[in-house]
């Protein structure tokens, strides 16, 4: 172990040192310790929170404002569709985060930002004062995307794109597909979180069907000339599932649709197809919250990579499938390697600790079939104008049976990691 | 004469009660286990000379108490089972070596189990040589296996900054348990930091064959890869 500066002086001198070298922040004249406030308790967030508390050992007083207490990921919501996971395996709690790490959890919605006298107002009442404020609330849907869809449809034609109690309503609806019923999925346009999730989701549903309902049918309409690991899926597709899927671009109108969720018809292109069940995955923008917060641009708030902060206001900085980056995925590895950037930044700018040279990387695990997986993956640098994509790899067709089991494996592994690294 | 050990395996040991169930004729040949062994070597040494490498090495294994190798850092899952009691005999080396996570929950030891009894029998008729007297020890050089990578001595000898390496570290905890655990994906905590280097050089110059760690181990320099080796080698 070297000494650094602050094991080595002991804490009351670290935080005078500190004061020092972040003038800025005790100058703001409340004493104390530097507050940071983060909104949202996913990948981004969650991580953001245990890094920073972890590495300042409480010289930074951390606050998670989250409305859920029980996190249930995304990643992997896919595999409870498809009967390999149970959906408590992917809930997750914030105990560890406040008991271990001293962080403090207030389960509310975050409503109001004041930029300027640096506040968070909560749906609750609270007012809480931010040195620095972390966003990373995840997607919401862009309104009037899909013709005839609007979020009260979202009991008829689940999204399911925000994981929990709507990855359980539409695995409801598929467990009670009549035979030989229609299952449509309406994906969604670029940019969008998870670019393979669809794709997965769809290799999932085909597995379960397969067992329960092998003469259902599965259409696709999609607004995207080409997706994520095509070649991969539809090799699969071919392969486990043959005849079953039918995938419509956007040169067969597959961008031209309307739903009608009280009559449960898809109208694509003009033809009208009735549906059992309905997945609606409507374009996305960043949380509400950046538009109140004022930092979007368009619909994604723009950040600077080397420190993920706002390119419009530096005390804010931004992570995971809310912000504009550059060319990484939005994805949950994303957001927790972009967290640990901005942890390390927010230390400094707060205690004046090191801060290292901004890495990121990502990697993406899919799953078609039992003990099938594929995965892609890269690693970016932080470059003036974005994070740019360095070097990266993807799956290939073709792969035999041994590496395919072997890449599932690894991604069971990975989601054990990843939740572990965000909630301790 | 190698055999002549899974003779004494097979038969020698036959009067412990547990042991009456086990198929005596799986025990056996020591040449054979020689070759299983291979599997083991990337982590273990065993033989004269043997030293700690990211698993203790093997010498005078066979009866002697778990977690017992001194100067090895042994997980707290394999200390707490050595705690209650656990000796490393036949019946529960066999038991480990097919699936060690069963045996002992939380250790550290990656390795997926050997699922054929009889690589069993053979590994440990071979491991078995290196119990008893010594002087039935073969005169063979350790087993360690020739270095994937050749590094020039300056490599080798950078000490990494384990601040730097705890930073750095963010990127492999994404997938790798900073405990110890593995659920599919290896371990990397508690090496020694040579085979650290050595395995993170291997993945860096496409060696080894992995995509993902050759994609993370490309972009490392010489210092971030020692500074890893030194965090990762040190963590409580
Ligand atoms: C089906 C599917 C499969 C996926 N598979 C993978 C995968 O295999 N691998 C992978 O890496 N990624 C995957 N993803 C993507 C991943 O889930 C997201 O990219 C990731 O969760 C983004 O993290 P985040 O922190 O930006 O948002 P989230 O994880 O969504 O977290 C946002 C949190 O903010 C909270 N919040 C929102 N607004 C407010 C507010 N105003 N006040 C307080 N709290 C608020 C929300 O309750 C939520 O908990 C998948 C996604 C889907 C939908
Ligand atoms: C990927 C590295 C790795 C491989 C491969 C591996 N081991 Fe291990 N082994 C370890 C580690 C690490 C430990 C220490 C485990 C702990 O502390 O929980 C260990 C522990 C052991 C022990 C207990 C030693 C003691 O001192 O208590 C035995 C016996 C053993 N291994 C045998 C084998 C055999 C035989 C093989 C091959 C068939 C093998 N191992 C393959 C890493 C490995």
């Amino acid at each position: 172990m070297t000494l650094n500066r602050r094991n080595f002086m002991g804490k009351g001198a670290a935080v005078a040192a500190a004061s020092l070298a972040a003038p800025m922040v005790m100058a703001d004249g409340h004493g104390g310790k530097p507050r940071v406030v983060i909104v949202g308790g996913g990948a981004g967030g969650a991580t953001a929170a245990r890094y920073i508390a972890k590495g300042s050992k409480g010289e930074i007083d951390v606050t998670l404002v989250e409305p859920t207490r029980q996190y249930y990921t995304c990643f992997f919501s896919n595999l409870y569709l498809g009967g390999f996971r149970d959906l408590s395996s992917i809930g997750h709690t914030y105990g560890t985060l406040a008991s271990e790490y001293g962080v403090n959890v207030v389960h509310d919605w975050a409503v109001g930002i004041d930029r300027d006298a640096k506040t968070v107002s909560l749906a609750g009442g609270d007012t809480l004062s931010y040195d620095r404020l972390i966003l990373s609330p995840g997607i919401d849907f862009v309104e009037g995307a899909v013709n005839g869809w609007d979020i009260s449809a979202q009991n008829a034609m689940p999204h399911a794109y925000k994981a929990g109690s709507q990855s359980e309503l539409l695995k409801a609806q598929i467990d009670a597909m009549p035979q030989g019923g229609t299952f449509v999925m309406v994906a969604p346009p670029n940019p969008f979180r998870c670019p393979p999730g669809p794709y997965e989701r769809i290799s999932m549903v085909a597995h379960t069907l397969k067992a329960n309902n092998p003469t259902a049918k599965i259409i696709i309409a999609d607004p995207k000339p080409k997706f994520s690991k095509q070649a991969l899926f539809q090799e699969a597709w071919s392969n486990h599932y043959d005849g079953m899927i039918e995938w419509i671009g956007p040169d067969f109108g597959g961008g031209n649709v309307t739903v009608d969720p009280a009559a449960m018809t898809v109208d694509i292109d003009g033809e009208v197809v009735k549906a059992d069940v309905c997945n609606v995955i409507p374009a996305m923008k960043a949380g509400r919250i950046c538009e109140i917060a004022g930092i979007n641009d368009g619909n994604w708030a723009p950040v600077n990579g080397h420190t993920m902060q706002s390119r419009i206001d530096e005390n804010i900085h931004v992570l995971g499938d809310a912000c504009a980056q550059g060319d990484m995925p939005k994805s949950g590895f994303s957001a927790n390697s972009q967290a640990k950037v901005a942890a390390n930044a927010v230390r400094g700018a707060l205690t004046g600790s090191k801060v290292f040279p901004a890495k990121f990387s990502n990697t993406c695990w899919s799953l078609l079939d039992t003990d099938d997986g594929i995965k892609v993956g890269a690693t970016y640098e932080a470059t003036d104008e974005k994070i740019a994509k360095i070097d990266g790899f993807i799956s290939k067709t073709g792969e035999d049976a041994a590496l395919r089991k072997a890449t599932y494996e690894e991604s069971v592994g990975w989601y054990a990691g990843i939740t572990a690294d965000m909630f301790g | 004469m190698r055999w002549i050990y899974g003779m004494l395996l097979g038969f020698g040991l036959l009067g412990s009660p547990a042991w009456a169930e086990y198929d005596v004729h799986a025990i056996g040949d020591a040449e054979k286990g020689a070759k299983v062994f291979n599997k083991c070597k990337g982590c273990h040494q065993v033989g004269e000379g043997a030293k700690n490498r990211v698993g203790p090495h093997l010498n005078g294994v066979f009866d002697r108490a778990a977690a017992a190798v001194e100067g090895f850092k042994y997980s707290k899952g394999l200390q707490r089972a050595a705690d209650g009691g656990l000796i490393w005999d036949l019946e529960h080396l066999d038991a480990y070596l097919e699936n060690p996570k069963a045996l002992v929950s939380g250790t550290r030891m990656s390795f997926r189990g050997l699922k054929k009894q009889h690589d069993r029998a053979n590994v440990l008729a071979f491991m078995r040589a290196y119990s008893d007297d010594p002087q039935n020890i073969p005169e063979a050089a350790p087993t360690a296996v020739a270095s994937e990578v050749e590094l020039s001595p300056e490599t080798l000898a950078l000490i990494g900054d384990p601040e730097y390496g705890e930073y750095l570290s963010n990127e492999c905890t994404t997938c790798h348990q900073k405990d110890g655990s593995d659920q599919g994906i290896p371990s990397i905590t508690l090496w020694p930091a040579e085979d650290f280097v050595i395995a993170m050089h291997a993945y860096k110059v496409k060696v080894r064959s992995h995509p993902v760690m050759q994609m993370m181990a490309g972009r490392l320099d010489d210092e971030e890869i020692a500074a890893l080796a030194a965090y990762f080698g040190n963590l409580e």
